[in-house]
């Protein structure tokens, strides 16, 4: 069948049999391996894409669900150079380290922070409670989350046109 | 741009990770975003059954379902030879069963297909006659008369029993019990739990036909041991063989072994000539690959009337699975569970162990330990909890009149490990003021005599980590050493390359600040790479907390060599002796005229372009590390938990830990690895488990089945460290990625056993769920 949806803002296509997931018409069609796959029985989170704005699982979306919508993944995050504040977030609270589920935590806490933009410890343990990470504990992606809350109140306080900083090499 | 990049990056200083960019853009290499030109794909074929003899294997449907290209079974890889391989403690393992199915999820045949759905579609259609045996699923079962033989395709091999091992010394020990005021005992069961690493294992084999070159990316925590093993597996030259073991989604032992399906991939490879993946599922990776633990331990502990510990005598049974493939140092059965004295200053011990064949999945790895020093952390800890309580002593001050005293060191134990260095009061005190202890057991008190469940747990583990020596440590003879190549370009930027493998633990950031403090130059500008054993110094890997230890003392040997050259360099520049000029971290300046001085970057150019008489070009070296010693990292963790009587559930409501891993490189990225293994440390205690019926289906082969913590579930953590350097470590630096799954699961359930302990429960095995809980309660008439 052959399958339309937006990606990161641009269209694209595939021919794809009806019962192929998401995640490997994301990872194989369409080469966007950012999207990992960790367990296939939706438990673990690290295949976490947004589907017009919803966090949803990629390993249980059909690809032929998501034909005429509009999917974000962890390369649509960034804005060329500049890192997306959840982006920036991770990177100096150290919420990351094999870097795994760090796609899939960053699709589900970008959606948060837009929902909630300045969540509790609480609300954001609920809200990635549904991915896991077996590197860091969580203490530090919570504190990556309140980071880039705080970066993003700071950007709405300042003067138009201010770049967001970005992290990393 | 990183809010650190601008700092120099040498020891001690939290700088932000250099390997993070590319895996917040989603743009690390893990080894299931490779497409090789051509590439088929490998699904395999498991034993639905524990233990079954194979009749027949009719793979004539599979072969004609769309896209498939082969289907292989054990009687074609028993054509070439590969049916069986070695095991890393010098068993065998079947590749592909050829005779019999020893456990459930067994290997039995491979589909190769165009695509990974055709792949799996096929194995559907193989049709498997099997004639099914009794499972033999505990070392009791194993022992039991009559029990079926798992190993009959062993010569010599009549029972289930695999080994017998001991340390320490019987007589002196049963003496030292005869006159004992009191021994207390503990049984305990360690269950098998599984690392789980959230990327499963898989490789490509890519065997060029053409050259016989064969190239396997492969998910490997130790890329060039597995080198040798696959040389000497198939008889490929080992020139021929490059190991590529790209970004690795966690590790914590799982990726340690070799597996069937690295065999398979390649042998298909082979004869198909085209590159071929295999990623396993999450099913799979429960099922079939390295488990850890299922320790059946008991300990006795010989004490005094002044609650002076005299004696420990243990014995445990190990359950090995289906064949003994352990990851561990060959002279060591039970790994380094010998360990079992802990932090305590007792004379004498002896430990006997004895390994048995088990319907189930082989492979006991280390998950986040140093081979076996887990289970024998959380044997002597709750041990400890139990004798003070049945004592009557505080349980902080009974591990305080046992501690291995800091003028103790280096500390000869009674089972022959020789500790570095340790000061075991100072971490616990800073963890008891960090907790409060005093008002908070008044607090427990007070609560109790409301009828309230709560207590305190306290773990004051040590650790033993850093394999080798080499001489002592070995795995199937390879010594246990690692390397770091280090070399400078003309521009003085730099590459150091390692025979370790990180599996996040941030080892392009650790490594490049031990040459910004020892080279000077900044770690922004030097590269760290490893896994790839065509270009990387051959080394043993990462696992056993040993990569700081010991490739890490490479890395800073290596160095030192380098500025020792760069010294006649910066001499040569200066015209001045090579004795008169000062090392300032960065340059060497003319003692008495700090002026006159040149640059780590500048002699590092000269080494290119303006060289003394007779030196050689270049500034490069490679340094191969064999530690004297193993380090001693410890520490003290302590839990305080609620406990609802209604519902048997546990609710931890604090944990503090308190960590001495000696000199810490970047503490930002120590803070991270001690969070992370405290979270797997919560899990083991309270929710995973690997688990079989009685005719050895796992129970526990999927993310639903084996809990592992998320979130919500997640402790906060509260952390404390103390510094007590490693005296031989060239940095005096421990290692510290496993201290916190070792330390922390005694931690845990000494506080809930501390909180039972009024109703006159001493034990609950782990997981500690809460219907345990809950029947333990009601096993002592509490009804509310």
């Amino acid at each position: 069948m052959k399958v339309t949806m937006r990606v990161n803002g641009v269209e694209r296509s595939g021919d794809v049999e009806p019962r192929v997931l998401l995640v490997d018409f994301l990872r194989t069609n369409l080469a966007l391996t950012g999207t990992h796959i960790g367990c296939d029985t939706t438990s673990c989170g690290a295949c976490t894409v947004r589907l017009d704005g919803d966090p949803v699982k990629s390993c249980t979306v059909l690809a032929v669900q998501a034909d005429g919508r509009e999917i974000k993944t962890v390369e649509g995050l960034a804005n060329g150079a500049a890192l997306a504040p959840i982006q920036v977030g991770f990177h100096e609270e150290h919420g990351l380290q094999c870097g795994f589920c760090t796609p899939g935590m960053m699709m589900v806490t970008s959606a948060l922070l837009e929902r909630n933009p300045n969540p509790t410890d609480d609300e954001i343990r609920w809200a990635i409670s549904g991915n896991i990470c077996r590197c860091t504990g969580y203490m530090n992606i919570v504190k990556a989350v309140k980071h880039a809350a705080q970066m993003q109140a700071d950007a709405a306080k300042a003067p138009a046109g201010a770049a967001v900083a970005g992290g990393g090499e | 741009m990183s809010s650190t990049m601008h700092m120099h990056g040498g020891i001690g200083e939290s700088i932000k990770r250099k390997e993070d960019g590319r895996f917040l853009r989603g743009k690390g290499s893990y080894l299931d975003d490779f497409v090789l030109p051509n590439m088929l794909h490998m699904a395999i074929l498991r034993s639905p059954y524990a233990h079954a003899r194979i009749k027949s294997i009719d793979t004539a449907a599979a072969g004609a379902k769309p896209g498939v290209i082969a289907v292989v079974t054990g009687e074609l890889m028993a054509q070439h030879k590969l049916a069986w391989m070695p095991t890393l403690s010098g068993d065998t393992q079947a590749v592909l069963a050829t005779d019999k199915v020893r456990f459930q999820g067994q290997e039995v045949a491979a589909v190769i297909a165009e695509t990974k759905y055709q792949a799996e579609d096929a194995l559907a259609s193989i049709e498997v006659d099997y004639e099914v045996l009794p499972a033999v699923i505990s070392p009791d079962k194993a022992k039991a008369p009559g029990a079926s033989l798992i190993r009959d395709d062993k010569e010599g091999q009549k029972d289930n029993h695999i080994y017998h091992w001991e340390s320490g010394d019987q007589a002196t020990t049963q003496a030292a019990f005869a006159k004992a005021h009191k021994v207390v005992r503990l049984h305990t069961f360690y269950p098998r739990c599984h690392p789980a690493p959230l990327e499963t294992c898989g490789c490509i084999a890519d065997v060029n036909g053409a050259t016989g070159k064969a190239t396997i990316h492969m998910t490997s925590q130790a890329p060039h041991a597995i080198r040798t093993v696959f040389a000497l597996v198939t008889g490929l030259p080992e020139q021929n063989i490059r190991i590529i073991s790209p970004d690795l989604g966690g590790g914590f032992g799982n990726k340690v072994p070799v597996y069937p399906g690295y065999v398979v991939a390649t042998a298909a490879s082979l004869l198909l000539g085209r590159p071929v993946k295999w990623i396993e599922d999450r099913n799979e990776n429960l099922i079939s690959t390295g488990f850890a633990r299922d320790f059946h331990m008991t300990g006795d502990l010989a004490v005094d009337e002044k609650g002076k510990m005299l004696a420990l005598r243990v014995h445990l049974d190990s359950d090995n699975g289906a064949f003994f493939a352990d990851a561990q140092p060959s002279k060591f059965k039970a790994g380094l569970f010998h360990i079992v004295t802990g932090s305590y200053d007792i004379p004498t011990a002896h430990v006997t162990a004895d390994g048995y064949y088990t319907n189930k999945a082989p492979g006991g790895v280390a998950y986040r330990c140093s081979f076996r020093v887990t289970e024998a952390s959380y044997l002597i800890e709750r041990l400890v909890t139990n004798a003070a309580l049945e004592l009557g002593i505080d349980q902080a001050e009974f591990r305080k009149q046992n501690f291995i005293q800091p003028e103790q060191f280096p500390y000869h134990s009674a089972t022959g490990w020789v500790y570095d260095s340790g000061d075991y009061e100072k971490a616990m005190d800073v963890a008891l003021d960090q907790l409060g202890y005093a008002e908070l057991k008044k607090d427990v008190e007070a609560r109790r005599k409301k009828g309230e469940v709560t207590g305190i747990g306290i773990a004051s583990f040590t650790e033993v980590v850093g394999a080798g020596h080499g001489a002592e440590f070995d795995i199937l003879g390879l010594r246990m050493f690692d390397s770091a190549e280090l070399r400078v370009h003309p521009t003085g930027k730099a590459i150091l390359r390692m025979g370790t493998k990180s599996q996040g633990q941030g080892h392009e950031t650790t490594f490049a600040q031990i040459v910004a403090e020892e080279l000077g130059i900044p770690a922004q500008d030097v590269a760290v790479e490893e896994g790839d054993t065509d270009t990387a110094p051959y080394g043993l890997g990462t696992y056993a907390s040993r990569s700081t230890p010991v490739a890490g003392a490479a890395t800073a040997m290596v160095a030192r060599q380098l500025r020792e050259k760069a010294r006649k360099l910066a001499a040569h520049l200066l015209e001045a002796d090579e004795e008169d000029l000062v090392w300032e971290r960065g340059k060497f300046y003319v003692k008495g005229s700090p002026e006159r001085s040149k640059t780590i970057q500048e002699a590092a150019f000269a080494a290119y372009t303006n060289l003394p008489e007779g030196m050689q070009a270049g500034l490069e070296g490679v340094y191969y590390y064999d530690p004297p010693n193993m380090t001693y990292p410890f520490g003290t963790y302590a839990v305080v938990v609620d406990v609802d009587k209604g519902t048997g559930q546990v609710k931890v409501k604090r944990m503090v830990a308190v960590d001495d891993c000696g000199v810490r490189i970047n503490p930002m990225i120590v803070e991270g690895q001690i969070h992370g293994g405290l979270a797997e440390g919560y899990g083991i205690a309270f929710m995973e488990l690997i688990t079989f019926d009685d005719e050895g289906n796992c129970i526990g082969s999927s993310l639903m089945d084996y809990l592992i913590p998320t979130a919500w579930e997640t402790p906060k953590f509260e952390l404390g460290e103390t510094s007590t350097p490693s005296p031989h470590h060239p940095l005096g630096a421990k290692g510290v990625g496993e201290s916190p799954t070792v330390g922390s699961p005694a931690a845990y359930v000494n506080a809930v056993i501390d909180a039972l302990s009024p109703y006159g429960i001493t034990n609950i095995d782990m997981p500690v769920t809460s219907d345990k809980v809950w029947a333990a309660l009601r096993s002592k008439g509490v009804t509310e």
